[in-house]
């Protein structure tokens, strides 16, 4: 299999998932969802937002997301990725001290070990706590707003977004570059 | 429920195969260094919309009878949307991964990313702690 798997046979699959999901159940495509079902699941604590019947209205999700485990699991073991970005990308990142660029993810900063110092504490502590507060905050993620928000044009997902771009440079162009 | 598990492992597997799920792939588009992940969600957003429009004009209906659709999402003063989102970006690009990509990592490849997980649902817990104090 050719890796990357190219944008135009990817991208489609993926958004072909938003007509898929609403034909089989009337499903709406979205990811960050589950993470409140999760908590509704777990650890209710009284917290309005958690008071939804979860297993009713997301069940079905969770379910989706478990598949998304699976198969990534399988695809990584049957065709693992070999992730080749661009020159300019390595140059300006080895000149951050990135020094590892064998796998999906450099292990200067994405390992169990790293995790006490301050670039893996952050991108892998802060940045995961931020995706949780952020998408529940929006009201969905990349999946919900930026795929099938957009395609259904609401104004809503554009604004968030517009949202998830400007956090995206603000961190690549400010933060990243400190704690590397 | 097993036609959402097997649509949820082909999503997960185009995640990975496609390399949608590498931090070094986000670090590329947040640089505008390569095509790849724009031309990934854009063809996504424009087959998607395709055939949500195909669907409206089709107007398909569910058991119930209701119109296959998404519900609209209510704009109000779009402070939720802007400041969410603009959250939500920033740890998009530290740990490389939104939520999906967040879950496949930990299948396929990146274990301490259950760390990034743990912490992203204490980041929705603290968000439903916190909603009725914030502006929205």
């Amino acid at each position: 299999m050719p890796h990357p798997l190219p944008w135009w046979i990817a991208g489609p699959l993926i958004g072909f998932m938003v007509p898929v999901l609403l034909l089989v159940g009337n499903k709406a495509f979205g990811i960050s969802s589950n993470l409140r079902h999760v908590c509704a699941a777990l650890a209710p604590c009284g917290i309005e937002f958690f008071q939804h019947d979860w297993k009713r209205i997301g069940l079905w999700n969770v379910t989706f997301l478990a598949g998304v485990l699976t198969g990534a699991a399988l695809a990584a073991s049957f065709a693992p990725p070999t992730v080749q970005i661009s020159a300019r990308t390595i140059d300006t990142l080895r000149a951050l001290g990135v020094r590892d660029f064998a796998g999906l993810a450099p292990l200067d900063i994405f390992t169990w070990a790293s995790l006490l110092t301050l670039r893996g504490f952050v991108c892998v502590v802060v940045g995961g706590f931020l995706v949780g507060f952020g998408t529940a905050y929006a009201g969905g993620c990349t999946s919900g707003h930026a795929i099938a928000g957009l395609a259904d044009r609401q104004l809503a997902s554009l604004i968030a977004v517009c949202g998830f771009f400007a956090g995206g440079l603000a961190a690549t162009y400010f933060i990243l570059p400190r704690i590397l | 429920m097993i036609v959402y598990f097997l649509l949820g492992c082909g999503f997960g597997a185009v995640l990975m195969e496609a390399e949608v799920i590498s931090w070094f792939r986000i670090q590329e588009m947040f640089r505008f260094d390569a095509f790849h992940m724009y031309g990934i969600i854009g063809s996504a957003v424009v087959v998607a919309g395709v055939s949500l429009l195909v669907m409206k004009k089709l107007a398909l209906r569910d058991a119930e009878g209701a119109l296959l659709a998404l519900a609209p999402k209510v704009v109000g003063t779009g402070v939720r949307y802007i400041a969410g989102g603009t959250i939500f970006g920033v740890g998009w690009a530290l740990t490389g991964a939104c939520p999906g990509p967040l879950v496949a990592l930990v299948g396929g490849g990146v274990p301490v990313m259950i760390v990034a997980l743990a912490s992203a649902l204490a980041g929705t817990w603290v968000y439903g702690f916190l909603r009725p104090r914030l502006p929205h």
